[in-house]
């Protein structure tokens, strides 16, 4: 990071990356959406509610949510075996459990909603940027929500507080911290936190992510009104 | 007209605040009446609700659907009602109270892959929907073509007393018969007029959420200008 604080890839330390989504890309999923976040490119379906299989997991009082996240063997460098590994394991369980708080399922006992989220290009924060598209993945599909799930990192960087970290600057970085926030409703339904920071560099990082969120939610909200509402209106 | 306030809504958005009754696709949290989908709000008589624009069929006791037979089992159909769940039909609906399994057979009546138009007789969470047939123009649906148009765009296709379907029977003499679970069956005996009638139904299902929709819809089947005006937003 240069002095007057222009980072590696020549934004400034409180600035996204460019963040453009599309709803409904997908024709045989019931919901579908296709985020660039940065140099990420993630796509997100979603079906459902549909019959539970294996019948076991079905509960009757209530619909489940079952989320995959998978990275291509070519969104990488690296050709990436595209057998799920122990950091998609992982992030596939915080998806949904980010996810869940704003999914009223009630309404479906004995059904599943699927989400699938297939990584195209990775380029650090995919984790936020996924369950970026996968919300308006969700809202897509119509499934009944609370609010949306807008996602953003924070993280340490050269000793400072920088908002939205890319790839390079997560492998150099001090810590990364992705939060996920219901917007309207002011809850974070994810926070996880690598790397040290003191109480102080904590509570700026939470902010700065948080602020990072609001500003993806403004993103995610014009992608639904465009599909829904302005296509054909004239 | 009673004055109506409608406007575009995403999930989390604040529809209302104050004391008003939430009804469909909203939520209570506090003063504030929240929508939960991609929708039309809608305040009516201290009423709020959202009609949604995407989302599955959930089936209502006294709906009138079509479905197809999928399967039997000893004492009834199963049905594909475009649902989570799948539809009952009792055999004893169609035979009559004698009915016993080792006499009559299921397939006599309906095989698998006939449309049938019923209506859920009964449905509650704990159980899958329960159909009849006995009633008037419900049963076995001999001709027609099929078409499939999303559940939540239903109402828009039978419009206000039925002007939007009366309009589009009338210009092209064909018979409509519509299920609230999104299937649509369209007959006529004359062929163009068939077709012309399920472009009519297409087009409403595509441009559900715009306004003067009958009249393009009536300019589209060549007929004159009339004073049936119907906007969706004001």
């Amino acid at each position: 990071m240069s002095e007057d604080g222009i980072r590696c890839d020549g934004r400034r330390v409180d600035q996204l990356r460019n963040i453009s989504i599309k709803v409904g890309v997908l024709k045989n999923a019931d919901g579908s959406a296709y985020i660039e976040f940065g140099k990420n490119k993630i796509l997100a379906g979603v079906f459902g509610p549909r019959d539970v299989h294996p019948k076991h997991m079905a509960n009757q009082d209530t619909g489940i949510l079952r989320c995959r996240y998978h990275m291509s063997p070519f969104s990488v460098t690296e050709r990436k075996n595209p057998a799920p590994s122990r950091r998609e394991i992982e992030i596939s369980k915080v998806l949904k459990e980010a996810l869940q708080p704003a999914l009223i399922l009630k309404d479906f006992p004995r059904t599943v909603i699927d989400v699938f989220v297939e990584v195209l290009q990775a380029d650090g924060g995919s984790r936020c940027a996924a369950l970026d598209a996968a919300a308006v993945a969700l809202a897509d599909a119509g499934i009944p929500m609370r609010d949306l799930v807008s996602a953003c990192a924070a993280g340490k960087v050269a000793d400072r507080i920088v908002l939205d970290v890319n790839n390079e600057e997560d492998q150099e970085g001090q810590a990364d911290m992705p939060v996920a926030i219901m917007p309207n409703m002011g809850k974070v339904t994810l926070m996880q936190l690598d790397g040290i920071l003191t109480a102080d560099e904590y509570k700026t990082c939470l902010q700065t992510a948080i602020g990072g969120c609001r500003q993806v939610y403004e993103v995610q909200r014009r992608a639904l009104v465009e599909r829904y509402f302005e296509s054909g209106a004239q | 007209m009673m004055d109506v306030k409608r406007r575009y809504v995403i999930p989390g958005d604040v529809v209302a605040t104050g004391p008003l009754r939430p009804e469909q696709n909203v939520y209570q949290d506090g003063e504030r009446i929240i929508s939960t989908c991609v929708g039309i709000s809608e305040i009516f008589e201290n009423a709020v609700r959202v009609i949604p624009l995407t989302g599955v069929y959930i089936p209502k006791t006294n709906d009138l659907v079509i479905g197809k037979v999928i399967g039997t089992s000893p004492l009834s159909w199963e049905f594909e009602i475009n649902s989570c769940f799948i539809g009952f039909l009792p055999a004893q609906d169609v035979f009559g109270r004698d009915y016993s399994p080792t006499k009559d057979e299921l397939k006599q009546r309906l095989n698998i892959g006939d449309l049938v138009a019923a209506r859920v007789a009964n449905f509650d969470r704990s159980r899958d929907p329960l159909l009849t047939v006995q009633d008037r123009d419900l049963g076995k649906i001999d001709s027609g073509e099929l078409v499939e148009i999303s559940p939540s765009k239903v109402p828009r296709l039978i419009g206000k007393k039925g002007s939007m379907i009366q309009t589009i029977e009338m210009a092209t003499k064909a018979i409509i018969t519509i299920g609230q679970n999104g299937w649509v069956v369209v007959s006529c005996d004359d062929p163009e007029g068939l077709l012309k009638a399920i472009e009519a139904v297409k087009m409403v299902d595509a441009l559900a959420h715009t306004p003067n929709l009958t009249e393009r819809v009536k300019s589209m089947l060549g007929v004159p200008e009339g004073e049936n005006n119907d906007t969706i937003n004001e």
